[in-house]
């Protein structure tokens, strides 16, 4: 096959950016996205060019690592599919595949596709847990959880946090990725005791950090590799109302967001009124 | 010098009760001004950094990745052994350290595998306590299958994603540390050398991956949660960024390096389709739960497999093992997969790849029930391949995928470097030759949450620390060295991409040091390391500097560092003269083709010294013996 990569290019995140073509000719429709662009960097380096920087692990779908806008669609056109698994027979002799990185104020630019998606282990770190220490459990068969309870917290906790679904929103909203967490955790009984504190923590984190409010667009989870269910949504938003009314008098601890590189996560903790 | 393994002396049940009375304790309130760095966040370096948190200590958390939750173990499927008998189908600690022991082929610690298996049971609990929505029965009640090479179900599962939700349980109790403060985590920071001062590991040097900045971090103990080496072989099962450099490093700094010619190759891959390929997929051998393996009886039989019937296939395992039939364990079914393709009865384009067969568990029990066990992995073949494995059966092909040795631990996971610990795949210790299913995760939670947790705190009690400054001479050496690697690498300025570089060493290994050995391949393997390593470090190109992100640079020091184990890999595959789990050497088999042990002569862990640039390593020898679980040919038949 022979397509046209259209690429952001990006030196740093205070270096402005700009799309570059490429050729890319030899593509074997079996290749993924990925060993597409491993490929063009092979031929950048040996030519003496800056290759492309690109997110990428485990490149079986599952770490979360890689994500891209593909003309304007976060993973690409193919359903429940990151890019590393995105293989490129599902592309049309000739095209032109425009890829940029996410692209969110809260995702600040690192290089080329790269962004800085720590806004979303701050979500976690505010209350996406059960906070039970090691040591501390009864018998994993003590508290029976229904075959129902079990399946739907497992289809909310399949999200594998890539940020697809913050490119993906007009708001740039992270509603998705956080009602995902705090319905996995409030679906089952190990985390009802911090159901409220959790989700008035990790709503709270998810409005200090640069994402916008959920409007109830729904490209979030069109484009979720993992098609984490919208419902989640409605499941924080209940949540949260809920809390805010239990918990009125409780403080909320918020995290700072960063953005330096050079201090790992040593947080600045803010504390305000829930309300 | 004398590999002391530490393990208490009297009964195998009560040793590890033993040793945990026998350790000294910090004093609660003096935790806090103990620093300990804990290098990777997978399931042993998370659960360790998150329980070390919560007791109190000062940790420092490092990974490559941009978060602690992409870790590799995020890629486990099929899920965690743990000795709970819910399945009163005749389990017991006693069975799982039998099986483990027998599993590894005799090659494992017997006082390891044991405690593993004591622990393995508070691991479920600790997993479900933090909300990790293991799959359930109707009843309420936790869900158990069977999982290659054992008889009896003690497999908990989360659908196809065991890794992930247990790695997730991980990193969510690292994050409330994080937020506790106990615990600071450095993302997208790796770690390129170890300080040892006055022969203790005293800290690391580290690289910021975004800014290059070259820093240290000084402590009172080191712990490495790094992972396995399998990408030495370039395609394997492993995430691309899984690495060998941290272990390598502080292999050359003095902590023997154990058993490196063990390593496992995984049954049920996706075949490779090209030159590009970047990385092999597993499907989790779960399915050989349901999956019937076969090729066709006659060679270069190239019909479609629906055209050959049922009396021209060969369904070899269940042939050749009819009591373990397809789930006999990983290496013994990938042997018997490269053997019938060596035999030209492979399928596939290729002729490497053999079926793996679900129409007769479809008939059984209904496309709907094998969805509902298997969805995910069934859309994730058909993802890649394009093929519907409802319709037509898997085309599987043996791949790398895990590593049983690595750097030598004794009973308390402590390196022959005091102070610096290893743990998780990273370390050597289990497993023996070969690793059962469902193992790696039990062993890195057992690890993380349950053993290093004491061990570390009865070194930190049991010793003094000075203050140690970054002006030390060893903190500058260990700088200096860093930054001269760095500055080399991309001084080169040569005509190959590191990419190249590694995929070709990468067939040099797993052509020699691969599926099956010989004296020959592997000397010739030697030579072959050799020359390939001296080009690289006159010909690899890696552009840009070192004071940004660079991802060429990144993987140019550790394809360095592959060079140097894949000969480690190949010296210790062609000492161990007999056949073991993992390691088939062809000179050592039964008239039928089984792995050939030799204990009179072997039967000990091979820690290897490294002795500086260019010198032949020193082997010492860590004898094992076997009080409880008898060593026998292991027969799956």
């Amino acid at each position: 096959m022979r397509l046209t990569l259209k690429i952001w290019r990006q030196k740093n995140w205070n270096t402005p950016g700009k799309f570059v073509s490429y050729p890319a000719n030899n593509v074997n429709p079996e290749m993924s996205m990925l060993e597409c662009l491993d490929v063009l960097n092979e031929q950048l380096i040996e030519r003496g060019e800056d290759p492309v920087a690109f997110e990428h692990d485990c490149r079986e779908g599952i770490c979360g690592s890689c994500g891209f806008m593909i003309n304007g669609v976060a993973h690409g056109p193919l359903p429940a599919t990151t890019v590393c698994q995105l293989t490129m027979r599902h592309f049309k002799e000739g095209q032109e595949l425009v890829l940029e990185p996410w692209r969110a104020k809260a995702f600040p630019a690192i290089k080329d596709l790269v962004v800085d998606r720590r806004a979303f282990d701050r979500i976690i770190a505010a209350g996406g847990y059960v906070s039970v220490s090691t040591g501390n459990a009864p018998d994993g068969n003590a508290i029976p959880v229904s075959k129902e309870d079990a399946d739907r917290a497992m289809d909310a906790a399949a999200c594998i946090g890539c940020g697809a679904c913050v490119a993906a929103c007009p708001n740039a909203s992270a509603a998705l990725f956080t009602g995902a967490k705090i319905t996995h955790l409030g679906i089952l009984p190990q985390g009802k005791p911090e159901q409220d504190i959790r989700a008035l923590r990790m709503v709270s984190q998810m409005n200090t950090e640069a994402f916008g409010g959920c409007t109830n667009i729904g490209e979030c989870t069109a484009v979720c590799p993992k098609e984490i269910p919208l419902e989640v949504i409605a499941g924080m938003n209940r949540d949260y109302l809920r809390a805010s009314w239990r918990e009125r008098d409780k403080l909320v601890t918020t995290i700072r967001p960063f953005t330096e590189w050079s201090t790992g996560s040593k947080l600045k903790i803010d504390e305000h009124a829930s309300s | 010098m004398e590999l002391d393994a530490r393990i208490p002396a009297g009964p195998i049940e009560k040793l590890w009760d033993r040793a945990r009375f026998d350790m000294k304790l910090v004093n609660p309130a003096n935790k806090r001004k103990h620093r300990i760095i804990i290098v990777g966040s997978g399931l042993a370096g998370g659960s360790a950094a998150a329980t070390l948190g919560e007791l109190g200590y000062n940790v420092d958390c490092f990974c490559f990745q941009d978060s602690p939750r992409r870790a590799h173990s995020i890629a486990a499927q099929g899920g965690i052994n743990a000795a709970k008998n819910y399945q009163n189908d005749g389990d017991s600690i006693y069975r799982l350290f039998y099986d483990t022991v027998k599993g590894g082929d005799f090659r494992a610690r017997e006082a390891n595998v044991y405690r593993l298996a004591q622990i393995s049971v508070e691991i479920i609990d600790q997993c479900v306590a933090q909300g990790v929505p293991f799959a359930r029965e109707y009843g309420g009640t936790l869900a158990n299958r069977s999982f290659g090479g054992a008889q009896v179900s003690r497999t908990f599962y989360a659908r196809g994603q065991t890794g992930q939700q247990l790695l997730l349980g991980a990193y969510q109790a690292l994050e409330r540390q994080v937020q506790a403060g106990t615990v600071t985590m450095y993302p997208r920071t790796e770690m390129l050398d170890l300080i040892v001062i006055d022969g203790r590991a005293r800290g690391i040097v580290t690289r910021n991956l975004v800014t290059g900045e070259i820093d240290t971090r000084i402590a009172d103990a080191v712990i490495l949660g790094t992972g396995g080496y399998g990408n030495v072989y370039y395609l394997s099962t492993n995430a691309k960024g899984s690495n060998v450099t941290a272990c390598w490093r502080a292999h050359k700094r003095g902590a023997l390096f154990a058993n490196p010619c063990y390593t496992q190759i995984h049954p049920t891959c996706i075949p490779v389709s090209g030159d590009y390929q970047s990385k092999l997929t597993l499907m989790s051998e779960s399915l050989r739960n349901d999956g019937r393996i076969w090729v066709p009886v006659k060679k270069g039989d190239t019909r479609p497999p629906d055209q050959i019937p049922e009396s021209e296939r060969d369904y070899y395992l269940e042939r050749k093992y009819p009591s373990f039939g397809n789930l006999v364990p990983r290496d013994v079914a990938s042997r018997n997969a490269k053997a019938v393709c060596d035999e030209g009865r492979g399928v596939g384009v290729t002729g490497l790849g053999v079926y793996l067969d679900f129409s007769d568990a479809i008939r059984r029990v209904g496309e709907n029930t094998i969805r509902e066990r298997y969805g995910n992995l069934f859309d994730m073949y058909e993802r890649i391949t394009d093929d519907n494995p409802y319709k037509a059966p898997m085309r599987i092909y043996p791949a790398i995928h895990y590593t049983m040795g690595g750097l030598w631990v004794d009973y308390h996971l402590m390196s022959t470097i005091p102070g610096l610990f290893v743990i998780g795949e990273a370390n050597f210790s289990d497993h023996g030759a070969n690793r059962l299913g469902a193992s790696a995760l039990m062993q890195g939670l057992s690890d993380g949450y349950f053993v290093v947790p004491y061990t570390v705190g009865n070194y930190i009690a049991s010793n003094k620390f000075e203050l140690v400054s970054d002006s030390h001479p060893e903190v500058r050496n260990a700088v200096a060295c860093v930054q001269q690697t760095i500055k080399k690498l991309i001084s080169i300025n040569g005509k190959r991409t590191v990419d190249s570089f590694h995929r070709q060493l990468g067939k040099i290994v797993w052509d020699y040091c691969g599926m099956s050995r010989n004296a020959e391949g592997l000397e010739r393997a030697i030579q072959e390391i050799r020359e390939l390593r001296d080009e690289y470090w006159t010909n690899v190109r890696v552009l840009g500097m070192g004071e940004e992100l660079n991802q060429s640079l990144e993987k140019a020091g550790r394809v360095a560092d592959f060079f140097e184990l894949a000969e480690l890999m190949c010296i210790d595959a062609l000492e161990r003269n007999e056949s073991c789990g993992g390691h088939f050497r062809e000179e050592f088999q039964t008239p039928d083709g089984e792995a050939l042990r030799d204990d009179a002569n072997y039967s000990y862990v091979a820690a290897w010294e490294y002795r500086g640039y260019g010198n032949p390593p020193t082997l010492h020898k860590e004898p094992l013996t076997f009080e409880y679980v008898h060593p026998s040919q292991r027969s799956y038949k």
